[in-house]
């Protein structure tokens, strides 16, 4: 855990893709949970976040 | 004449080739080759992509060219992200995404395993069960149609005969209950076959000599399968997975014949719905928020996933 939050400070890859993975996967599970409607409004903004933030550290250094 | 003057002229471009090229430099001539190709692939995915998202922001309707198109911002995205119905095609989507993968990976990997084994009439129980993918989404909607008929079908037959439940007390695509079951079993009996040949392929690319080193440090056939099998197979599975998941996010023909996305909306998938808004309600600005919000879904989960993949490939 401490490794991931000092790649972070950092700007390694390996966590910000990490990070910006679980966005995504929080984004698509919003879009598709039958439980909230909130969640579900708000889960195309999230997965947006997560795969502009994808694109942009995939150019981090390792 | 001698080997090194062959070689030379061998060597030296036809006199008109060399004569229209001179002066151009290997970039050029690179870029010359691939400037069509780029070409059409600006033409054909990015200019569209540019314009659905620019239309996105806009009330224009493709049946009314002479309306004014008006800027409206982010109300086609708030409208869709509000909307309870869109919300229910995504849960009948996810419904369908999550258990097609599930049962073709399942029986997809069980079929390429004993496919794998040598046994007689191999090669015609591979033809066999690659069969139902080689046929049309529509054909199989029709006849699949036919066999889920309550009165006549086999479907209900042969539930009936085994359970011993009246044939026609059930309808599997009238039924509210049973009809996203109907399409998932539909999808997997024409695409397990797929998951089947590129598990396969992994299956055949594992060397003998591993599991024979196995065999000699006395390791059971279990602990062959986890430990050898399994991991040198993930990168194909993984790769099926893929493929399958983004082809049945898109999910269109094969439904449409079975559900037409009924009984009321239960199976109405989301590029049904989609479709639905874009070429039958004419909402071409709505329809490409839609789209835009799919786009970027399928983005985002096919980038985590390739990585995912990459990370298996380097293990």
């Amino acid at each position: 855990m401490s490794g991931f939050i000092e790649g972070l400070l950092r700007f390694r890859r390996g966590s910000w893709e990490m990070l910006a993975s679980l966005l995504i996967a929080l984004g698509v599970f919003m879009l598709m949970q039958p439980f909230w409607l909130v969640a579900y409004t708000y889960s195309f903004m999230v997965t947006l976040i997560g795969t502009v933030m994808f694109i942009i550290v995939s150019h981090f250094q390792e | 004449m001698s080997g090194k003057a062959v070689d030379g002229i061998a060597k030296m471009p036809p006199p008109d080739i060399a004569r229209k090229v001179k002066g151009l430099s290997d970039r050029a001539i690179a870029w010359i080759f691939i400037a069509p190709t780029i070409f059409l692939l600006l033409a054909i995915n990015i200019f569209p992509l540019i314009w659905t998202i620019r239309l996105s922001f806009t009330n224009f309707r493709a049946n009314r060219f002479n309306a004014e198109v008006k800027w409206i911002g982010l109300r086609n995205y708030e409208r869709i992200l509000s909307d309870p119905d869109i919300w229910q095609t995504m849960q009948a989507t996810a419904h369908f995404l999550f258990w097609t993968l599930f049962f073709q990976v399942l029986i997809g990997f069980a079929l390429a395993y004993l496919i794998n084994k040598k046994f007689k009439g191999n090669d015609l129980w591979t033809t066999l069960i690659v069969l139902p993918m080689m046929l049309s989404p529509a054909v199989v909607g029709n006849f699949w149609t036919f066999l889920y008929q309550p009165q006549i079908g086999l479907f209900n037959y042969v539930v009936g005969f085994f359970s011993g439940v009246d044939p026609s007390s059930f309808s599997m695509i009238g039924s509210v209950n049973l009809a996203p079951w109907a399409i998932v079993i539909v999808d997997t009996w024409m695409w397990t076959p797929f998951v089947m040949l590129i598990c396969l392929a992994g299956l055949r690319s594992i060397p003998d000599t591993i599991y024979e080193a196995a065999e000699c440090d006395r390791a059971s056939k279990w602990r062959q399968f986890w430990t050898i099998t399994i991991p040198m197979v993930l990168p194909f599975l993984m790769l099926a997975v893929l493929f399958r998941g983004i082809e049945n996010f898109k999910m269109f023909d094969l439904v449409v014949q079975l559900t037409g996305g009924g009984p009321g909306s239960i199976t109405e998938l989301t590029s049904i719905n989609l479709k639905r808004e874009a070429f039958e309600k004419w909402r071409t600005g709505y329809a490409s928020a839609y789209a835009v919000i799919l786009f970027v879904t399928i983005f985002g989960l096919a980038s985590i996933y390739v990585k995912a993949l990459n990370k298996v490939k380097e293990r």
